[in-house]
């Protein structure tokens, strides 16, 4: 099939950006997006353009590495999927795909199609652990865990912090993000002790970065390719809700002796 | 050069306690006057550097992915083992230490893999308490599968992405050190050298993924976690990025690597669709619990599988190997799958394929239950291939995905340059020549969590490290030496693109150096590969400049030291006249047409040097000694 691609072209941070139209004249269904993508930059190397710069690694949708805004939809809009692990064979000759970045304050664009996530990092950094050094740890089977709550742990915790969600959100809020982790780790026994901190610390740290407030559009639970449930956002705010009420501020006594 | 393994004499039931004993402690306020370096930020070096950072040493660490957290230790799928014995099955430290040295068809360091299976029970305790959901039974307690090669259940598993949670552990405990200011993070950096100062490996030159940024880093004690060079195949299950660049970088500098022809190629991926396609996906062997292989009897049968009666299919594996089944060994079973191909028996339009089907465990399980144990990759499946494995059967074919060679290491997990440790897959230490599944992440993480932080500290405490400047002549000429090569690159005035030479270096190796390998097929590799490389350097051309986001120039580097890697690969393999776990010279076989170790000639770890370029490397040999698992033909019969 032939496709007529528009794709964001930035040369750096600094430059203003803007769209530029491709031919993808001999696309197989079988290609995944991003092999549609190498294809392309194939050709233009060879005519002496500049390919163009996206993301990606693991390409089995597991490392959160791709994404891109597909005719305005994160991913493509396709339920459960990431971009690598999109296929051709949902396109249909003569479709003119629209490609642009991640949209968001937080997320700024490095080159094309390639964004700075690393707000993401430093909003983990700040409480999204449960901190055991190593070494310290009791034997695995010593606090059960109730298959439920070791599921619904599961469940959130398979975000791969792509940033579909932020991308998605007409806020660019981090909600889902947050939620997904808070959500993982205070399912489980173990993710008790620093509930409170966690919810603080991480809501602190996500407005420091620019991600606005979640407005509940549900956007990002749309978009995500992992399905991370909205609800994983109420439970923030029931958490952050509580902490605010009952956290203490730390105090510091001498404590030599 | 002679190789001292350190690995402990006496009892190895107590080898690791009594060599633990004996190391040197640094004491608590010293610690933060070391500087530490860590490549690579998987489960290995996100592991080491997290635990090192508690421990007080300053460490920075390096990535090229845009997070640690997409590090290629994520996309591992099955589980990890670990000798708990929960299942009263019969497990012990001692049987994990057993199947490991067999299943490396007894090509590994016996003290280094007992230390592995030991340490395996502590891994799931700090797993678990970081808050990885493994996977649980109703009364709360921790599940176990079986996996292949292993007639117990020791995996431990958190649904079909258990080296996503593992490495999501380690991630947090990274990120909490970072958060604490013990760790700095550098990601979107490629290690494009090693600085050496009076024979100890004392820093590393990176490039910014950023801008293109050339820095050095000076420090006390360097450690290399940058996984394995699968991508030497091109088609690998490999994260598309992974490369060997800072492991070949080292070895040129004096580190010895070790086994380098030792490749796992992991008998169920995704066959391969067309000529655009940029990598295989792996289908978790944990299916093999489930599904059984087969291919129809008649070579050349077209018909759907649905349509191939019962009495027409072969279940060759359950039929060559009745006591292990579906659950042979990876090398084993990628060889049985290669053999039916080639006899004209493989499925799919290509004919490079055989049928995984789940059909038997739905009826006897029901659709729910395996949902629940592989519903992640069946959907993957599907999603790829557009086909829907609860009704029809899966296509599966080998493809490159491990690599147990890398750069040699003592017992203390340091390379042959002082001060230069190697951990996870990137050394070649635990796995022989054949890994076991749901090995990797074990290894990785034994290697981060429980060894480095204690064998460094004994390095740092006899060295004593001097003050070294970052205007050391050292540092300058590595800093030189990694300009030219990025000079080089972008000055070619070619016209060929940078990927279309690595696949067609990766089609050479995998006909030569893959699944089956032969003398005239390694020597024709051997002339061909430096006549390509002649040709890349001519021919390829990278647009752009250094001071950009620029991800061929990225690509090009690592490519180049891939044409070398191969070529050591081929050599290594033309040397080691025996077949023994995945490297299977079609010379050395049995009647039956299992691989034919020759221990009498060939019991020793091949370390090559570096000699210079356009020579020949030196081989040196590691002779293994096996005290307690003595070597045997592997029978999975």
């Amino acid at each position: 099939m032939k496709l007529i691609l528009h794709v964001w072209r930035q040369k750096n941070p600094q430059d203003k950006g803007g769209m530029v139209r491709y031919d993808a004249p001999n696309v197989n269904e079988h290609m995944s997006f991003l092999e549609m993508l190498d294809v392309l930059n194939e050709s233009l190397i060879e005519k002496g353009e500049d390919p163009i710069a996206f993301d990606h690694d693991c390409r089995e949708g597991i490392c959160g590495m791709c994404g891109m805004m597909i005719n305005g939809k994160a991913h493509g809009g396709f339920k459960g999927t990431t971009v690598c692990q999109l296929h051709m064979r949902h396109f249909k000759d003569g479709d003119e795909i629209y490609l642009e970045p991640w949209r968001a304050k937080a997320f700024p664009v490095i080159k094309d199609l390639a964004v700075n996530r690393a707000s993401f990092d430093r909003i983990i950094a700040a409480g999204g652990f449960i901190s055991v050094p190593t070494g310290s740890a009791p034997d695995g089977n010593t606090i059960p865990v109730k298959k439920q709550d070791a599921d619904l742990a599961m469940d959130a915790a398979a975000c791969i912090g792509c940033g579909a969600c932020v991308a998605a959100c007409p806020n660019a809020a981090a909600a889902l993000f947050v939620g997904a982790k808070i959500s993982h780790l205070g399912h489980l026994p173990q993710g008790q002790v620093e509930r409170d901190r966690r919810a603080l610390a991480m809501v602190q740290q996500m407005n420091i970065e620019g991600f606005a407030n979640c407005t509940n559009i549900g956007e990002c639970e749309a978009a995500c390719p992992k399905d991370i449930k909205l609800e994983v956002i109420a439970r923030t705010n029931r958490d952050y809700i509580k902490a605010s009420i009952t956290e203490r501020p730390e105090t510091t006594t001498a404590s030599a002796g | 050069m002679q190789l001292i393994s350190n690995a402990p004499t006496g009892p190895i039931e107590n080898s690791w306690d009594t060599h633990k004993f004996n190391l040197k402690l640094i004491n608590p306020a010293n610690k933060r006057k070391y500087n530490i370096i860590v490549v690579g930020s998987g489960l290995a070096g996100g592991a080491a550097a997290a635990s090192l950072g508690e421990l007080g040493y300053n460490v920075q660490c390096f990535c090229y992915q845009d997070s640690p957290r997409r590090a290629h230790s994520i996309a591992a799928q099955g589980g990890i083992n670990a000798a708990k014995n929960y299942h009263n099955d019969g497990d012990s430290i001692y049987r994990l230490f057993y199947d490991t040295v067999k299943g490396g068809d007894f090509r590994a360091r016996e003290a280094n893999v007992y230390r592995l299976a030991q340490v395996s029970v502590n891994i799931i305790d700090q797993c678990v308490a970081q808050g990885v959901p493994f996977a649980r039974e109703y009364g709360g307690l921790l599940d176990n599968r079986s996996f292949g090669g292993a007639q117990v259940s020791r995996t431990f598993y958190a649904r079909g992405q258990t080296g996503q949670q593992l490495l999501l552990g380690a991630y947090q405990a990274l990120e909490r050190q970072i958060g604490l200011g013990s760790v700095k993070m550098y990601p979107r950096m490629d290690m494009l050298d090693l600085i050496v100062v009076d024979g100890h490996a004392r820093g590393i030159v990176t490039r910014s993924l950023y801008d293109g940024k050339i820095e050095v880093h000076i420090a006390d004690a360097v450690i290399l976690a940058t996984g394995g060079y699968g991508n030497v195949f091109y088609l690998s299950t490999n994260a598309k990025g992974c490369n060997a660049t800072a492991i070949w970088r080292a070895y040129k500098r004096g580190a010895l690597f070790a086994n380098p022809c030792f490749t796992q190629i992991h008998p169920t991926c995704i066959p391969v669709a067309g000529e655009y396609q940029s990598k295989l996906t792996l289908m978790s062997e944990s299916l093999r619990n489930d599904g059984r292989i087969w291919v129809p009897k008649k070579a050349g049968d077209k018909r759907a599988p649905g349509s191939i009666p019962e009495n027409e299919r072969d279940y060759y594996l359950e039929r060559r190997y009745p006591s292990f089944g579906n659950l042979v060994p990876r090398d084993i079973a990628s060889r049985a799958a290669k053999a039916e191909c080639d006899a004209g028996r493989g499925v799919g339009e290509t004919g490079l394929g055989v049928y995984l089907d789940l059909s038997e465990a739905i009826q006897r399980l029901g659709k729910n239950k395996i949902a629940e144990r592989y519903g992640n990759l069946i959907e993957m499946y599907e999603r790829i291939t557009g086909e829907d494995p609860y009704k029809v059967p899966m296509r599966i074919y080998p493809a490159s995905h491990y690599t147990m060679g890398g750069l040699w290491v003592d017992y203390n997990l340091m390379s042959t340059i002082p001060g230069l440790f190697v951990l996870g897959e990137a050394n070649f230490s635990d796995h022989g020549a054949n890994r076991l599944g749901a090995s990797a992440l074990m290894q990785g993480l034994a290697d981060g969590y429980f060894i480095i932080p204690y064998t460094i500290g004994d390095y740092l405490a006899n060295a004593k490290p001097s003050k070294v400047s970052a205007d050391d002549p050292a540092a300058k000429q590595a800093v030189a030496n990694s300009t030219t090569i990025t000079n080089k690159l972008l000055n070619g005035t070619g016209n060929r693109t940078v990927d279309s030479f690595h696949r067609e270096l990766g089609k050479i190796v995998w006909d030569n150096c893959g699944m089956a390998r032969n003398e005239a097929g390694l020597k024709k590799a051997l002339s061909q590969i430096p006549a390509l490389r002649e040709k890349f350097w001519k021919n390829v051309r990278v647009l752009g400049t250094n001071e950009e986001f620029n991800q061929s120039l990225e690509r090009a580097g690592r490519v180049a030291d891939f044409f070398e890697l191969a070529e050591l690969m081929c050599l290594d393999a033309l040397d080691r006249k025996e077949s023994c776990g995945g490297h299977f010279r079609e010379e050395y076989q049995t009647p039956e047409g299992e691989a034919l170790r020759d221990d009498n000639n060939y019991s020793y770890v091949a370390a090559w040097e570096f000699q210079g370029e356009g020579r020949s490397p030196a081989l040196t040999k590691e002779p293994l000694t096996f005290n307690y698992v003595h070597p045997s033909q592997r029978s999975y019969k």
